[in-house]
């Protein structure tokens, strides 16, 4: 490293005090996050991860399901399973770097409106969310086609897009709840922890409390957000189960996001 | 230019910073100096929207940081060059800046250039970079929107000589094209070398601000006597308040050629009258702030301790 001249290609104030900038426009915010995104190793290789883990579930599904049962709703679980873990550690670290690596200084200097940063992560997330999941349904696609010719049976498309459209939104709410947790803990292993805690062991404890409660196990679907996210995966979703996610969500969600963004808002970065 | 006014930040029984106000002018550069754990960095941080103030308001050029449509244009900001995600490279860290700053891509090399980043460097990842070398990528970011005013908090941390050398013209030609600098610093010496006003601050409140000039020129008077005891009795009759050294000498405020006057009349000898020389940076910031600092010197009196506010 060699110390240069420091000569400024600086032009005189007196000449810039035209008219103010542009403000800074939620479109350019939205991709800088985006590439964000990309520009790390772990956010690398999160992205890789979904090609990667679609391809090794399709090839799983291919190799390990009965034959005369191949069909795309086969391909699109397998596939989705992945996106679920995936795809809300995506959420996670998009908004908790900022503050374990400390480069929100830089960011929130650069855009004091922090809840600008914070929609333009959110537009990132679920843009990057969605390409995701196109990825995924289009690599189990190609393993039904593929798959199917290699057995010799039939290429079934038994999903109807209804269905699509349902897994879709559960992979997008389910996104968002890393998201939330994201900006609700602001740390990357605590927002990661409290996601599988979310994820995995909540689950199996309200299960359990299903089993034992005849009245918990009917009403599980008011209480239990990731209940009623699962109830999107099966076909025949009703208005009662609209309900229970609308319900659930609003205090799974909605009000840990309004929270989450209230102390964003008004946190010291340091 | 940069206004604080009476900017007040308090934590649950402490008040890390009480009531500061002072001015950044364009085409100067402030030194901000003040013992560890003085404020000094919860005051920049509330310049910059980092920290909410309890009370009191920074504006630069008038206007609220966080009411400028793009700060990155009007305001350079170095915090903590270490505080960057570790696992982006040094051009990537100015790309994000460049375009969210809505700047023409060239910008990037041209600060890479500036601060004497090498290619091979600005494409490593900043966990693998020197401290000297985050600080250099630190100022990039804070230079790139060609802003006018500069806020910066220790930039010297870190760097070798060369590049302390480095810094000091490059704020020193900042200022002298018009720009305001404000910046903090431990190194008493390149303070004194570059800054041209000064605000010392100590347990969160301003202890002493002015020009550099007029700071250090507050020295006085010292002189000797073999009956030091009596001419100090004269001096306080002549109403010369004064002050004995350990070093056998008195310092007093007044003139010279007063003292010399009063020691005449009094039928005093003197051995040694002069100018108090200029006590320096470092005598004025341990004498300014003695009472908030964490390591006693014999160069001042006993520590007294001051109940926080």
């Amino acid at each position: 490293m060699s110390t240069g001249t420091s000569t400024l290609e600086r032009t005189a104030p007196a000449t810039r005090t035209g008219a103010p900038p542009e403000p800074i426009p939620m479109s350019r915010i939205i991709t800088v996050e985006i590439s964000k995104m990309f520009d790390t190793r772990s956010g690398f290789w999160l992205l890789a991860g979904v090609g990667i883990a679609a391809s090794i579930a399709t090839i799983a599904t291919i190799v390990f399901s009965p034959h005369d049962d191949l069909g795309y709703g086969n391909f699109a679980g397998a596939v989705g399973f992945p996106m679920t873990v995936i795809l809300p550690m995506i959420a996670i670290l998009a908004v908790t770097s900022e503050w374990s690596q400390r480069s929100g200084l830089t960011t929130f200097t650069l855009i004091p409106h922090r809840s600008r940063v914070i929609v333009g992560k959110l537009g990132a997330t679920l843009a990057v969310g969605v390409v995701s999941i196109i990825i995924a349904f289009t690599v189990g696609a190609l393993g039904n086609v593929i798959g199917s010719s290699l057995v010799g049976v039939p290429i079934r498309w038994d999903m109807s897009p209804g269905l699509v459209a349902q897994i879709f939104l559960a992979d997008g709410l389910t996104m968002l709840m890393g998201f939330t947790l994201g900006i609700l803990i602001r740390s990357s292993p605590g927002a990661i922890v409290a996601y599988f805690v979310y994820a995995l062991v909540l689950p199996a404890a309200l299960g359990a409390l299903a089993s034992f409660q005849h009245w918990f196990s009917v009403h599980q679907g008011w209480f239990d957000f990731n209940y009623s996210v699962g109830e999107l995966y099966d076909n025949g979703v009703g208005g009662k189960d609209w309900a229970h996610l609308a319900a659930s969500g609003s205090y799974w969600l909605v009000i840990p996001l309004m929270v989450g963004l209230w102390t964003v808002t008004r946190s010291e970065v340091k | 230019m940069i206004t604080v006014e009476a900017l007040t930040k308090s934590y649950s029984g402490f008040t890390a910073v009480d009531d500061v106000s002072f001015t950044a002018g364009a085409g100067r550069v402030t030194g901000f100096l003040g013992p560890n754990g003085a404020g000094k960095s919860t005051t920049m941080r509330m310049m910059v929207g980092l920290t909410a103030p309890t009370s009191g308001t920074a504006t630069i050029a008038g206007v609220p940081f966080a009411e400028l449509p793009n700060p990155g244009l009007a305001v350079g900001v170095l915090l903590d060059a270490s505080a960057q995600h570790a696992g982006r490279t040094g051009r990537e860290i100015l790309g994000i800046a460049q375009r969210t700053m809505g700047l023409p891509k060239a910008r990037v090399d041209e600060m890479l250039r500036k601060v004497s980043l090498t290619e091979d460097e600005a494409e490593r990842r900043v966990k693998n970079y020197s401290l000297g070398m985050r600080q250099r990528l630190g100022i990039a970011t804070a230079l790139i929107g060609n802003p006018e005013v500069l806020i910066l908090d220790e930039p010297a941390n870190g760097l070798d000589p060369a590049g302390i050398r480095w810094m000091r013209d490059l704020l020193r030609e900042y200022a002298d094209t018009g720009g305001t600098v404000l910046l903090s610093s431990h190194l008493l010496h390149e303070i004194e070398v570059v800054a041209d006003d000064l605000v010392v601050i100590g347990n969160g409140r301003i202890v002493a601000q002015g020009t550099k000039e007029e700071l250090l020129a507050a020295a006085g008077t010292l002189v000797r006597s073999p009956d030091l005891a009596g001419l100090a009795g004269a001096l306080r009759s002549a109403g010369l308040a004064c002050t004995e050294s350990a070093d056998a000498s008195l310092r007093t405020d007044a003139e010279p050629a007063r003292v010399g006057q009063v020691a005449l009349a009094a039928g005093i000898a003197l051995t040694e009258l002069r100018s108090a020389e200029s006590a320096g940076l470092e005598e004025m910031f341990l004498e300014l702030t003695a009472t908030s600092q964490r390591d006693t010197t014999p160069t001042h009196g006993p520590r007294t301790e001051k109940a926080a506010a």
